[in-house]
């Protein structure tokens, strides 16, 4: 499997510098983006359009934690399981019905506002265990429960979203 | 004595000839051409120095087309075959188009497009939109004297594949190079941002005769990245029009009008509400067929009331857009205002109370899109050296998914992703034996397939015949820099494959471009074996400077015998291109592409560990 971080000239790690990642990818991007090939035959423009496709890909994968991790995860031979593993500690469950049900109830903006800050609050706590976890205790897979729940964070994520647009 | 030719390694010793390349602004309610001149992007005016070009086509009969000033004059005599805003017809049905009741049009419903009866005989909008960007290049062409190498065409932001495409297919048939589709918003932050040098994050509202948009896009020296964009492509400065037309009909108290009378009392809408951008009032006279009289006075108050909701609606993608990018107005640096529209005082109070700052309106907004896409297409036909030019990256407006189990979206690309891109995803056979499968394409944000748009539907044959599940469908979906989508299928088990690859069904056949091509060459007298040769002679000119410059960089990428190949296919190419018949040369050019496949992905690697090695690598 193709691993993004040699891509980017960049340390396979949960934990990573964002900067450096965007200035490796804009530096990539100006030698095989379409703009640079309007002009070439066929077979440039080809190559540039595959390319280009694969650093966006490789970059978005890289830039958001669920993804970044559960491709750290597959490098080392775990599979997150995102779709088959469901199972999730009782008080987490628990927790996650909790915030659901504050989200069925919210009904203006200021509601939502609040939620999102505790949200927001409990994702930076997920992300720093999984970079406990991946980066400096290599247990990948107690990492990969973790990963589970910052995708189930997530997903309240969008779901906070489209609350918003409902009360639009 | 003879003087040695001096020139930098690498470079032609020839001076640089630079390529004649055009942005165009194929707007609603007016379009333009521009282009870069010694380093300045200008618009280019007509014959009476008129930068605009109204939008409107007239089929005068089946010979003779008028486009523009003189169309718009004739627009109340002659509705039927008198095209305005044609743009919201780019890629939509009958039934997708708002008010098309107050349309004075003969529509034909036609799959995918709807099209329209004139006097001419049934036109598609891509037709009708190819006149308006014939009238542009012949402008262009006579103005710059010489032949145009490429233009760049902008498109509203949220514009849909299928209206993508339209826009794609209408520059082909005006005879133009199309190098690239370019959102509206993005032109005018280039055009902004270039001629302000500015960083940080930065709003677009365009607003303009019949789409709106809103981008939210990062500026750093050298980039422009959209973060997201959002918008309404049935939003414009043509409904706050029909607002004034409707309040003035219920006013009036006016019975079911002629079409002749609608166009009349609609262009008097326009010209009042632009009337109100500077004045506290507007008169709207009107003398109908029937002898009756409009007579009426409207007062900047009732006009903010009528058009309130118009206003109020751009509000909701602008929020949509910031979420969507993760940023709240205070990290918003400035907002540019685009389109006509945006002149309205009801729109800039909104927007200043939106994002709590004042707009920035110092770039005129008719012309802002145009100037952007003529840097753009400078900086694509390769006129600009490396390091003064820049690195844009956008985005696709809507998600792109299929159609799965009970009528439900899957989403493959979600909106906001960066282009180019490609994502691929595997379904597999739930019945027995299957040995068919039927794909359906879909773009919108909407869980029901029905509340999304339909885009391409396709049967994917030929599966071995296996137990359900068993077999993996590999469905790819890839989005090319202009936006556009193509899709893939195959199966791959046991060795068996079966592919299909479509090109949404929105845009027009292959075939239909071509008799459109043909149509219109015989209307306007050229010779199609001419025309067929200068554009291949142009590509395949194209083809070995391209060649011949890669040669010189990375030559040493090749081995002897690869060189060898390469060097052939350029002799031959050379050799073919002064004779008269374009396949030959047609042909030649295919060689050339096939022999340098290699040398371009090699050449592409080595480009990307040239980027790489300039730096520390990581933390290593």
């Amino acid at each position: 499997m193709q691993n993004h971080f040699e891509l980017f000239g960049l340390q396979p790690a949960f934990a990573v510098d964002a900067d450096a990642l965007e200035r490796s990818y804009r530096e990539i991007q100006s030698k095989v983006h379409p703009d640079r090939f309007a002009h070439a035959g066929d077979a440039e423009r080809r190559a540039s359009l595959q390319w280009t496709t694969r650093v966006n890909e490789a970059f978005r994968i890289l830039k958001y934690p669920v993804t970044r991790a559960k491709h750290l995860l597959e490098l080392n031979g775990v599979d997150v399981a995102f779709e088959t593993n469901t199972a999730m500690p009782p008080e987490f469950l628990m927790q996650q019905m909790e915030l659901r049900e504050t989200l069925e109830d919210a009904k203006d903006p200021c509601a939502l506002d609040a939620l999102r800050k505790g949200l927001v609050q409990q994702k930076r706590e997920m992300e720093k265990a999984i970079a406990e976890a991946i980066d400096a205790k290599k247990d990948y897979a107690g990492a990969a429960g973790l990963v589970r729940k910052l995708q189930f964070l997530d997903k309240l994520d969008s779901e906070i979203d489209a609350a918003y647009e409902e009360i639009e | 004595m003879a003087l040695m030719q001096i020139a930098e390694p690498g470079m032609s010793p020839e001076p640089h000839q630079a390529r004649l390349a055009v942005g165009i602004d194929l707007g609603t309610t007016n379009s333009l051409v521009a282009t870069v001149r010694s380093g300045i992007a200008t618009v280019l005016p007509d014959a009476h120095g008129r930068a605009l070009l109204p939008s409107i086509v007239r089929y005068v009969d089946s010979q003779r087309i008028e486009v523009g000033y003189a169309a718009q004059a004739r627009q109340a005599d002659d509705p039927k075959n008198t095209i305005v805003s044609v743009k919201r017809f780019m890629g939509r049905g009958v039934k997708d188009v708002a008010h098309i009741e107050n349309a004075p049009y003969d529509f034909v419903d036609a799959p995918g497009m709807l099209q329209l009866r004139t006097v001419a005989g049934v036109k598609s909008p891509v037709e009708v939109s190819s006149e308006i960007l014939k009238v542009l290049r012949e402008r262009a062409e006579l103005s710059l004297s010489g032949n145009i190498s490429g233009a760049v065409i902008t498109v509203p932001a949220y514009f849909d594949d299928a209206q993508r495409q339209a826009t794609k297919d209408a520059g082909r048939i005006a005879g133009l190079n199309v190098l690239r589709l370019l959102n509206e918003p993005t032109a005018a932050a280039i055009a902004y941002g270039l001629e302000n040098a500015s960083e940080g994050i930065y709003a677009v509202y365009d607003l303009g005769g019949g789409t709106f948009d809103i981008s939210i896009l990062k500026l750093s020296k050298g980039v422009f990245e959209v973060v997201a964009t959002s918008g309404d492509s049935m939003l414009g400065g043509d409904d706050f029009d029909q607002r004034v037309f409707c309040w003035a009909v219920e006013q009036a108290k006016l019975p079911p009008l002629a079409p002749s009378d609608m166009r009349r009392l609609l262009v008097k809408a326009r010209e009042a509400k632009e009337h109100l951008t500077v004045h506290g009032e507007a008169p709207i006279t009107a003398r109908l067929s029937t002898g009756e009289v409009v007579d009426l006075l409207l007062g900047t108050e009732v006009f903010c009331s009528i058009t309130q909701t118009l206003v109020h609606k751009t509000l909701g993608p602008v929020r949509k857009a910031l979420r969507d990018a993760g940023l709240g107005v205070e990290d918003i640096k400035g907002v540019v205002m685009v389109g006509g529209a945006t002149r309205m005082p009801q729109v800039q109070r909104a927007v200043a109370d939106f994002f709590r700052r004042d707009p920035l309106n110092n770039l005129d907004p008719d012309k802002v899109v145009a100037l952007g896409a003529a840097m753009q297409a400078n900086v694509l036909a390769g006129n600009k050296p490396q390091g003064e030019d820049w690195l844009l990256l956008d985005v696709i407006p809507l998600s792109l998914g299929l159609e799965t189990m009970g009528g439900l979206t899957e989403k493959i690309i979600p909106r906001n992703t960066t282009i180019p891109a490609g994502r691929a995803q595997e379904f597999t056979t739930f019945k027995d034996g299957q040995t068919g499968m039927s794909i359906h394409v879909v773009q919108g944000e909407r869980e029901l397939v029905s509340d999304c748009r339909s885009l391409a539907r396709f049967e994917l044959k030929g599966i071995p015949p296996m137990v359900a599940g068993a077999a993996r469908v590999r469905v790819s979906f890839q989005v090319d820099a202009d936006g556009l989508l193509s899709v893939a299928a195959k199966e791959s088990t046991s060795g068996a494959e079966a592919s299909v690859t479509v090109k949404p069904s929105y845009g027009l056949a292959d075939a239909d471009v071509e008799r459109m091509l043909r149509d219109s060459f015989e209307h306007a007298r050229e010779d199609m074996h001419a025309r067929a040769l200068t554009e291949q002679r142009v590509d395949g000119q194209r083809l070995l400077e391209a060649t011949r410059a890669a040669l010189a960089i990375d030559a040493g990428l090749l081995g002897a015998e690869e060189k060898s190949s390469i060097e052939n296919a350029i002799a031959s190419l050379e050799k073919l291109l002064g004779g008269t018949d374009h396949r030959p040369i047609k042909q030649a050019v295919e060689r050339l592409n096939r022999a340098t496949e290699e040398f371009a992905a090699r050449r592409m690697d080595a480009g990307i560990k040239r980027a790489l090695a300039g730096r520390k690598i990581g933390s290593l």
